[in-house]
């Protein structure tokens, strides 16, 4: 039952099933404030990564050694670091390096695994044979090992980062994609379609992905908080983005030296930023699986 | 604690005061739930009485309470769900008001249940004489020590081969028939005075559910217990019940000893649905209510559309006379055979070049079938689940292709050509197909009308639409003729009724005029008057198109209805073959006489 | 159950194998001179060359694969430039240290998140079900390496509580004789309590650090799972036939509610394991994580492959022992076997 749909109360009022998703949309939003509050929060960071280096006060690169070590006050709201530079200004800046990381590893994935995924759930046989044992093989280690152990050898850049982080999530996808596909695969409206004389790629570029579309939305959204959390991770251990550039991982790792001394702000500021920016994601894809399966809730 | 003192005088009575008294009593009951949409009255002022041994069936298609009902009695209505008005009287205990703990000691002592689909009733890690078991340990019926010789005894009770053994079995270990009887000894095994069965045969095929149904009422007899069977088959309530309740919408229409239920049906609800349940000696258009005499309360759409077969009468006298008319399809030696599960195939059987694998690790799904459809007949394929005929009909489809025989349509070897291929060969708009579920065969993210176009936009050359407007003209027509109301059509699935959606299928199987439509199990998720309704339809179609129909079902009754001939199957083998008539009056071969024997026979 | 094992065994060599290749293929097949890696950066041409003779890096791919395989067998995993050891050697040695803290940090997690799941689940839309929504929320929005830096300011800096985080014992203190090289227990069975103490001490941050991030999936999925078990149909025939509300939640729901979280603990274990890195680079706890950073930092591969390597076998060890704890809750599962 789809208690909860609005297009039922009107009844024909479902001219467009675009039109009927936006209002369902709207309707979510309505019932449920949190997911309100993540599409603001992930508007913020959206602005951010768009103006963010435009607009803040200070270079985030510029050292001021005379003013090295300030807590946070009117002229430095989060403080300043060692080097005197301005944490306000590099934890704003840094947004739009984390966002980018990530933003690109998903789509890398998304593109990848759920094509491999939605192959193998629907034309089972080899192609579910190969594409398994390629995501086994993934899924056999520990994933923050492998992405550091990717990253080695590639060598030490931000591009690896992007990379290695796709390849941990592919399998993620490739499962959410081939269990919906797999589902699907056997359902009347395919044996239906077949029958009006669709063949098998055009029954799933037509049938099965549109159908799968939402569900591999709301991984993403996701699976973005995780991939923010990985490349972040990366940096503080010293892998890819290299100091000076301001990136929220390694200026957490720039500020644990000095926790122990009692200036917290360096490390926290940044550490925010990034329980910010997955927490806004998590918030988002819960919300956007409220829209796409009002069942599904949890 | 109250409760469990006046239950206790309760079943100190004498057996004489206990058969005059009513066991149960429920008076102006109502029951809610808090939805998201508000409150949503299930149950409304409901009275119903059951006496010591009495058998009481509650009838009602989908959304009419009944299932609510039985919960309430038991109290184990989920959260949301609350008694907003009324009483029920358990052997003088208030059920409405007693206390949880007293309910408790009601539950499973008392009055105990039986659910529809045993398997999933049952915990599916515990093995199953302990499940037993912790019943009569609960309700003090047995001890540590003697428990196990107990639930053996009652598992022996409950007619289970080979008790020691089955005790250590678990539920996946167990047929659908063998987990009901286990559902059934966890309900008696503390001998409660009540027993709900609620819908305790649906998804059973028909000659279990007449064991299961037998066992039950043999039982039960033999306690002197009280039974309330809750179910939606008027046919089934009226054959094993005293006293038969009809619900409507939450509300009891009406009472009434099961003997007068079918001979005389006073509500217009009931004889509507007394019209609709098929049965021995009547004809398709009986099932539907006589056209003037009865306001349809169906929603707009579940009507049947007569109206809109007004050229039906002349081009079905053109029909050819199905005895004599020329096959339209013949199907030869057909064999379909499977891996068996657990048996490794796939990968290794690849790699070593397809070896064939030993005979034990197959599986004949169907076992060299033979038979015709003549143009413009109907031909029933039945036989209960796993007999084959649904890979017979995906077969015969051209969905999956079988391991060895042939399958000739209008003279040409569908059977050769593979079924990946077939999806583009000009014969498949000639064959088309009814699903089972109406909901599953539907693309969620099409509506009605996209839905019907589908086929017309792939395969509809030969009809030269041009244009979006031609195209709705074209569909429009299509769901005149399968009567659906042209403003349902740009709905999307979830926005319509389970017949409505039957209708969108049956309009999208019919577009591209066929001369063979398969009809797998096509009415077999819907309520009973709708199915009437559809049944109608889909014979007024055949008449008017001039279709022939391959009719897949397990029940025999339904497709004497709308069958010429029939054919009975088992394990993948043809078990009789003969005209309707023929194969339910005089059946020949020992299994058809079962499965009719089982369809329950309501005192008519 | 022999059976069971057997299969479930056979079922985890194909993992193994794969995940030999693939380390094989991170430092030799893919683009980069692998010679120069193992070099480390200082090094001239001519140091290079050697270093490529020295470990057969001139030679076809398959030899090299064979030679890989072969010295794998032998417990060789090559030599760290920095400190000259075996890195067999190094990990073996500072294993425990690491699999003392994965574990605690676990075992704590699973002790605050199942009961905790279940009475979010139980007590469906009170206070402890919307806290419970919370803080797997928020929970699984942390990163670890930024809970423990919070920790270490609040508990060793403000408070002073904890003690400075800087590795497994207080400086004052020397290694309990090794048995089993959990500290906690070593100390134990010397009967030396101001070592067990001490080991306690400084273990207790970084667990609650790991517990907190691993607490948030278990959490959520016990809730979730008991949640559909409780309105799974067996629960219903159980609380039909007068079961108390507790037998029906301990021996219906819950046996049942743990097969998915037990599954779901493969994925916790990927990521303890990865976080654990994070950790023990906060704490400089002398774990295997901190010898792989210190490696990457220098450039040090060998080291890091062998790491790499001696995480994904243990995660597969850990995967097959979950296998078969599932096996053992559930009949179907042993008798797919």
């Amino acid at each position: 039952m789809t208690l909860a749909n609005p297009a039922d109360r009107g009844s024909a009022s479902s001219s467009s099933g675009l039109a009927a998703t936006l209002r369902h949309a709207k309707y979510v939003i309505s019932e449920n404030p949190v997911t309100g509050l993540a599409f603001g929060m992930f508007l913020v960071l959206i602005v951010a990564a768009a103006i963010g280096p435009y607009i803040v006060p200070y270079d985030p690169l510029a050292s001021d050694t005379k003013a090295a070590l300030q807590a946070p006050s009117w002229a430095h709201w989060f403080g300043t670091d060692q080097l005197g530079r301005d944490m306000f200004s590099r934890v704003i800046v840094a947004t739009r390096l984390d966002m980018g990381i990530a933003i690109f590893s998903v789509a890398l994935v998304f593109a990848a695994g759920g094509i491999a995924g939605i192959a193998a759930g629907f034309f089972g046989g080899w192609t579910d044979r190969i594409v398994g044992r390629i995501s086994d093989t993934i899924m056999a280690f520990p994933l923050f090992v492998l992405a550091m152990g990717i990253v080695a050898a590639l060598g030490n850049t931000v591009t690896n980062i992007v990379i290695a982080t796709a390849i941990i999530n592919f399998p993620l996808y490739v499962r959410v994609a081939r269990a919906e596909a797999a589902i699907r695969r056997q359902s009347g409206f395919i044996q239906a379609a077949r029958l009006t004389g669709n063949g098998e790629w055009r029954i799933l570029l037509t049938q099965i992905l549109p159908n799968i579309l939402p569900i591999m939305m709301v991984q993403m959204s996701l699976t973005m908080g995780y991939a923010i959390l990985n490349a972040a991770g990366l940096s503080f251990i010293g892998l890819g983005v290299r100091p000076p550039t301001p990136e929220w991982g390694i200026m957490v790792a720039e500020g644990s030296a000095f926790i122990v001394s009692g200036e917290w702000w360096i490390a926290l500021f940044p550490g925010l930023a990034l329980m910010f920016a997955v927490f806004c994601f998590n918030l988002l894809g819960d919300g956007l699986r409220d829209i796409v399966d009002p069942q599904r809730r949890t | 604690m109250h409760g469990v003192i006046d239950m206790t005088q309760a079943t100190t009575l004498t057996p004489a005061e206990e058969a005059r008294g009513p066991l149960l009593e429920v008076h102006h009951l109502t029951v809610e739930f808090a939805t998201r949409k508000g409150i949503v009255t299930a149950v409304k002022q409901v009275d119903l009485t059951v006496r010591k041994g009495e058998t009481l069936g509650i009838v009602g298609e989908s959304g009419s309470g009944k299932s609510v009902t039985s919960y309430t009695l038991m109290r184990i209505l989920d959260r949301a769900g609350r008694i907003a008005e009324g009483t029920i009287t358990f052997s003088g205990i208030d059920v409405a008001n007693a206390t949880e703990r007293t309910m408790r000691d009601l539950r499973g002592r008392e009055i105990s249940m039986i659910f529809q689909n045993p398997r999933a009733a049952l915990n599916p890690i515990r093995k199953v004489g302990d499940q037993i078991g912790d019943v009569l340990l609960h309700h003090l019926q047995a001890e540590p020590r003697n428990v196990k010789a107990k639930v053996i005894e009652i598992l022996e009770q409950v007619r289970i081969a080979r008790p020691q053994e089955r005790y250590h079995a678990y539920p996946f270990e167990l047929s659908g028939g063998m987990c009901q009887r286990i559902v059934i000894a966890l309900a008696l095994a503390c001998q409660p005075q009540l027993l709900i069965a609620d819908e305790p045969t649906t998804g059973l095929d028909v000659t279990t559910q007449k064991a299961v149904m037998d066992l039950v009422t043999e039982l039960t007899r033999a306690r002197g217990m009280s039974t309330i069977l809750i179910t939606h088959d008027l046919g089934l309530a009226a054959t094993y019940c005293d006293t038969v309740v009809v619900m409507e919408k939450g509300k009891v229409v009406e009472t009434a000893p099961a003997e007068q239920i079918f001979r005389a049906p006073q509500h217009p609800y009931t004889q509507k649905l007394v019209r609709a349940t098929p049965r021995p000696g009547i004809a398709l258009s009986d099932l539907l209510p006589e056209a003037p005499a009865v306001p349809s309360p169906l929603p707009v759409g579940e009507r049947s559309a007569p109206q809109a077969m007004g050229e039906g009468a002349q081009t079905s006298s053109q029909m050819p006379d199905p005895v004599h008319a020329a096959p339209l399809l013949k199907v030869e030696n057909l064999l379909k055979e499977y891996p068996r599960q657990g048996v490794p195939m796939g990968f290794f059987a690849g790699l070593m070049g397809k070896k064939a694998p030993p005979e034990d690790a197959l599986f004949r799904a169907v076992d060299g079938l033979s038979f015709e459809v003549k143009k413009g007949e109907s031909v029933g394929l039945v036989g209960e689940s796993g007999c084959g005929k649904s890979t017979t009909s995906t077969i015969v489809m051209r969905l999956i292709d079988a391991t060895s025989g042939k399958i000739t349509f209008d003279g040409m070897d569908i059977g050769a050509i593979p079924a990946k291929e077939f999806a583009h060969h000009p014969m498949r708009r000639r064959i088309q197909m009814v699903f089972q579920d109406p909901t599953d065969s539907l693309n969620p993210r099409y509506t009605a009308a996209r839905a019907i176009a589908d086929p017309l936009l792939r395969m509809g050359e030969q009809f030269g639409i041009r244009g979006a407007a031609q195209m709705r003209a074209k569909v429009e027509e299509l769901a005149t003729m399968a009567g659906l109301p042209l403003d349902l059509l740009d709905r999307f699935p979830h926005q319509l009724s389970g017949g409505q959606k039957a209708r969108v299928g049956i309009a999208r199987a019919i577009a591209l005029k066929p001369d063979l439509v398969i009809l797998d199990e096509p009415t077999a998720a819907l309520d009973v008057s709708v199915q009437a309704v559809v049944l109608n339809l889909l014979e007024e179609l055949k008449q008017t198109l001039g279709m022939s129909y391959l009719f897949v079902s397990h029940d025999l009754h339904v497709v004497r209805l709308l069958c010429d001939r029939v054919i009975v199957m088992r394990q993948g083998k043809m078990v009789e073959e003969g005209t309707s008539e023929q194969v339910l009056e005089a059946p020949k071969a020992a299994y058809t006489r079962e499965l009719i024997a089982a369809i329950p026979h309501p005192p008519v | 159950m022999l059976k069971l094992i057997a299969s479930r065994i056979a079922t985890a060599i194909p993992s193994l194998i794969g995940v030999v290749i693939v380390t094989f293929m991170l430092t030799r097949v893919l683009p980069g001179d692998a010679a120069a890696y193992f070099a480390g950066p200082a090094a001239t041409p001519q140091a290079i060359a050697e270093i490529r003779t020295k470990l057969g890096l001139d030679k076809p791919l398959p030899v090299q694969f064979v030679d890989y395989v072969t010295a794998l067998s032998k417990g060789d995993l090559g030599s760290s430039l920095s400190t000259g050891q075996p890195v067999a050697t190094e990990i073996a040695s500072r294993l425990p240290a690491s699999a003392e803290l994965t574990l605690s940090g676990l075992i704590l997690a699973l002790a605050i998140a199942i009961p905790f799941g279940i009475m979010a689940a139980v007590k469906q839309g009170t206070w402890v079900d919307h806290a419970c929504r919370v803080i797997t929320t928020a929970g699984v929005s942390l990163p670890v390496f930024f809970t423990g830096l919070l920790l270490v300011y609040v508990f060793y800096f403000k408070l002073g509580w904890a003690p400075a985080p800087l590795g497994r014992l207080d400086v004052f203190f020397t290694a309990p004789p090794t048995v089993t090289g959990f500290y906690l227990i070593d100390s134990l069975i010397a009967g030396d309590f101001e070592t067990f103490r001490s080991a306690a001490a400084q273990l207790a941050i970084p667990t609650v650090t790991l517990a907190i991030f691993a607490l948030a999936p278990i959490a959520r999925i016990t809730r979730a799972s008991m949640l559909s078990v409780l309105s799974s149909e067996f629960v219903r025939t159980a609380r039909a036939a007068g079961l108390t509300p507790y037998k029906v939640i301990m021996v219906y729901a819950f046996r049942n509610a743990m097969l998915p979280v037990i599954t779901t603990l493969g994925m916790v274990f990927s990521f303890l394991l990865g976080a654990n890195v994070l950790v023990e680079k906060v704490f400089a706890w002398p774990g295997i994580g901190s010898y792989a950073v210190e490696a990457l930092i220098s450039s040090d591969y060998a080291p890091v492959q062998g790491f790499v390597l001696a995480m994904a076998i243990l995660y597969i060890i850990l995967n097959l022992v979950i296998d078969l704890a599932y096996g053992v809750i559930d009949p179907r599962a042993r008798s797919e076997a």
